[in-house]
């Protein structure tokens, strides 16, 4: 696997403050790469450089394997999170008029767009005014002509907001597919349910630099405790004066019959001499390793 | 630039289909012509109800200068009494009563027109006159001039002062002061409503664009920089088409209205005169020189020697490089801000020099070659009104050009200076930028 778009140490001032300080991210073709950060970190910034919305002030921006160039932009979609449209413009012209500006012909917008708004259940819609829409509706026409063109790479910044629980299921199911039609997707947003959910690789950004990237699941699990959770049955007995050296208890509850004991390791390795040790004395119903939610990650790494 | 095109031609189109484009694009030149023709159709109007006039006479002057008109007639009632004749008001079915006084060292000691509804200042007036003259005649025969008669209708003259400018091969040509004068106040207007009109038309087409927020999905689409071009250019053919349905659509009701409304020889003679009635309005001139040398037979000299193809094409190159300039400045202005209200203090450096233009503009209407006219008509940023209110009266062609590419020139500058705060700008949500933030967006970008 390679990188479709690697940014390289880029750096943006503006008169007052510094916004990205040297950072780096490498997106992997046919993934889904979430970009994370608080408010005001610099993830904007970093989305409209490599839009070339916003010139940078040194560091490069690599796509398809060379120096991105003015053109790419036909191969990027983006949908950004300040989206809005014309309200007094016809839905479908409106359409068609924004996927003109991307590249595609009169012809070919209208004839893709037809079924894309069939698929997304808003074909009646196409001669009434963007004023009459909901937001949700507008949303769909807003995706629609961000994915329109094809492009390889697909910018989303806070997709879901303004969607209900099922259209953002539909959105969710689209993203998939395009990720398995073989497009590249970088998805930035707060959900940190949807980036455990949806993204292969993430990159934390606060306060203008990079402070972790890597794929989702390596970053969870090194950022685990190596805590794990003991769920067994024994009414009598205590874990606790059971545990061999180099095990500390954390906590137990009382879960539906089940006791749940959580355990400290002071490495992850021989687990095994821990269960062999309490599998003697009581019965086993469950072995987890504790990784972390993304969204303690982003608490614990940010604050 | 193939999707600078694609844009204006958005711009052009959703402008051009919306209903206030239509009703001010078809209505303006209804409104247009019914200025021209209304005043000449009133003209055309004759009072023409019969009206009797009694006359009480103790000056003795008054049988021979009181002449029945068409529609007056004045009878002669020496035996009634004034409170009789207005007892009999109805009866008699008069329109009023006039009593005149004695003659006392050669002047009537009063006159006086008695009535019962407000009388006709017309008929005030030709009282009046007749009276006048006959007070006059009746002073000169004291002095037993023989023949005076005949004197005074060989005295009776009339001067027309006539101007006529020569071009450097000793053509000679004459000149309408008063008509240029309306050509200069119809066009230097025209640019100056033109430019304000379709550069706010810009500014809040970019505002639109802004505060929908759909900005941010078009610049990743298209630079700032074609956004803003397409965008000028695009309401730029608006404007252009708009000019160009009024000529003709007034032209065209004015030809029908005269085919059926009123004969063309006292609509030919009307035209000329409603330029004119405008700059008597602006000149304080006076009413009866003005008109002398517009008689109907003077109107094709008077047309000929109106340089239509300079003024037409010297209006559309001025209303195109003026609105190039303002509306590019106009752009920056809206990208700079979120919402219309915010937009007066930074709008003021626009307004400054266009007001200041047409000011001057007022002056050059009477003193089209003075020394402001000529450096009002050469700096840019007034040169575009300035300039058209010259043009009628004709403008060396070597100003033309320094003037036009003076103005193309500083449209380039504001242009480039314009884009880097419009590529800034749009993207900048939140409060207000002062100048001294734009001054940065100019020297950062």
């Amino acid at each position: 696997m390679s990188a479709l778009l690697s940014a390289e140490n880029i750096v943006k001032k503006y008169a007052n403050h510094l916004a990205l300080d040297n950072v780096s991210v490498s997106v992997e073709q046919g993934c889904i790469h979430g970009l994370l950060g608080p408010n005001g970190a610099g993830k904007t910034t970093l989305i409209r450089i490599i839009n070339q919305i916003t010139a940078l002030d040194s560091g490069q921006v690599w796509f398809d394997g060379r120096p991105i160039q003015p053109k790419d932009v036909q191969k990027i979609g983006y949908l950004p999170e300040e989206r809005g449209l014309y309200k007094k413009m016809q839905v479908g012209e409106q359409a068609v008029y924004l996927a003109r500006l991307k590249g595609l012909s009169h012809h070919d917008a209208v004839a893709q767009l037809k079924i894309w708004f069939d698929k997304f259940g808003i074909g009646s819609w196409w001669n009434r005014k963007v004023e009459e829409l909901s937001k949700g509706m507008a949303q769909k026409v807003q995706f629609i002509v961000t994915i329109l063109h094809r492009p390889k790479l697909l910018i989303f910044d806070e997709p879901f907001s303004g969607f209900d629980p099922v259209n953002a299921n539909l959105l969710k199911q689209e993203i998939l597919a395009l990720k398995d039609q073989g497009s590249t997707i970088i998805f930035s947003t707060h959900n940190m349910a949807s980036v455990e959910e949806l993204c292969d690789y993430i990159t934390l950004i606060n306060k203008s630099k990079n402070i972790l990237s890597g794929a989702t699941d390596e970053v969870r699990r090194k950022h685990g405790s190596n805590v794990v959770e003991i769920g067994y049955t024994n009414k009598s007995i205590e874990l606790q004066p059971l545990l061999p050296e180099g095990y500390t208890f954390v906590s137990e509850e009382q879960k539906g019959g089940i006791r749940l004991a959580k355990v400290a390791c002071s490495s992850s390795s021989d687990c095994n001499v821990l269960l062999q040790k309490i599998m003697s004395q009581v019965e086993v119903k469950s072995y987890n390793e504790i990784i972390p939610s993304m969204n303690d990650i982003f608490i614990k790494m940010v604050s | 630039m193939n999707k600078t095109f694609i844009i204006i031609e958005r711009e052009f189109l959703t402008r051009v289909r919306k209903k206030s484009f239509l009703l001010t694009t078809f209505l303006t030149p209804i409104a247009l012509a019914a200025l021209m023709l209304i005043p000449t159709y009133i003209a055309t109007l004759k009072d023409n109800e019969h009206k009797e006039i009694a006359v009480i006479d103790h000056s003795g002057l008054a049988s021979s200068a009181l002449e029945n008109s068409e529609y007056t007639t004045y009878t002669f009632e020496p035996a009634k009494s004034l409170d009789s004749l207005k007892k009999n008001f109805k009866q008699q079915n008069l329109y009023a009563v006039l009593e005149i006084g004695q003659l006392q060292n050669n002047e009537l000691t009063s006159v006086n027109l008695y009535a019962q509804t407000q009388t006709n200042l017309d008929v005030q007036h030709s009282i009046e006159q007749a009276l006048r003259n006959e007070v006059e005649r009746h002073k000169l025969e004291q002095y037993n001039i023989a023949g005076l008669d005949t004197i005074l209708t060989s005295i009776k003259s009339n001067v027309n002062v006539s101007t006529i400018m020569w071009d450097e091969y000793g053509k000679e040509k004459r000149s309408y002061t008063g008509v240029y004068m309306g050509i200069a106040i119809a066009s230097g207007m025209l640019i100056y409503f033109f430019i304000f009109m379709f550069g706010n038309m810009v500014m809040r087409g970019v505002i639109e664009e802004k505060s929908n927020r759909i900005m941010e999905v078009l610049v990743s689409s298209v630079k700032p920089f074609e956004l803003m071009m397409g965008k000028i250019l695009g309401i730029a053919a608006v404007g252009l088409l708009q000019f160009a349905l009024w000529i003709l659509l007034t032209l065209g009701i004015v030809a029908i209205a005269q085919l059926l409304l009123v004969n063309p020889a006292e609509i030919m003679a009307a035209k000329p005169a409603i330029a004119d009635s405008v700059s008597m309005m602006a000149a304080g001139g006076d009413p009866a020189q003005m008109t002398s040398h517009l008689l109907p037979s003077n109107v094709a000299d008077i047309l000929n020697s109106i340089n239509f193809t300079a003024i037409l094409t010297s209006f559309l190159l001025y209303f195109l490089l003026g609105y190039l300039l303002y509306a590019s400045l106009f752009a920056a202005v809206g990208s700079a801000v979120e919402n219309e209200t915010d937009t007066q203090q930074l709008v003021l450096p626009i307004t400054v020099p266009i007001i200041l233009g047409i000011f001057i503009t007022m002056h050059t209407f009477n003193y089209p070659n003075s020394a402001l006219s000529f450096w009002g008509s050469i700096i840019p940023f007034t040169s575009p009104m300035v300039m058209m209110a010259r043009v009628p009266f004709g403008v060396p062609l070597w100003q033309l050009a320094l003037s036009l590419g003076l103005l193309a020139l500083t449209f380039v500058g504001v242009v480039w200076v314009a884009g880097k705060i419009y590529h800034t700008g749009v993207l900048m949500y939140g409060k207000r930028p002062s100048f001294k933030e734009i001054w940065r967006w100019i020297r950062h970008s």
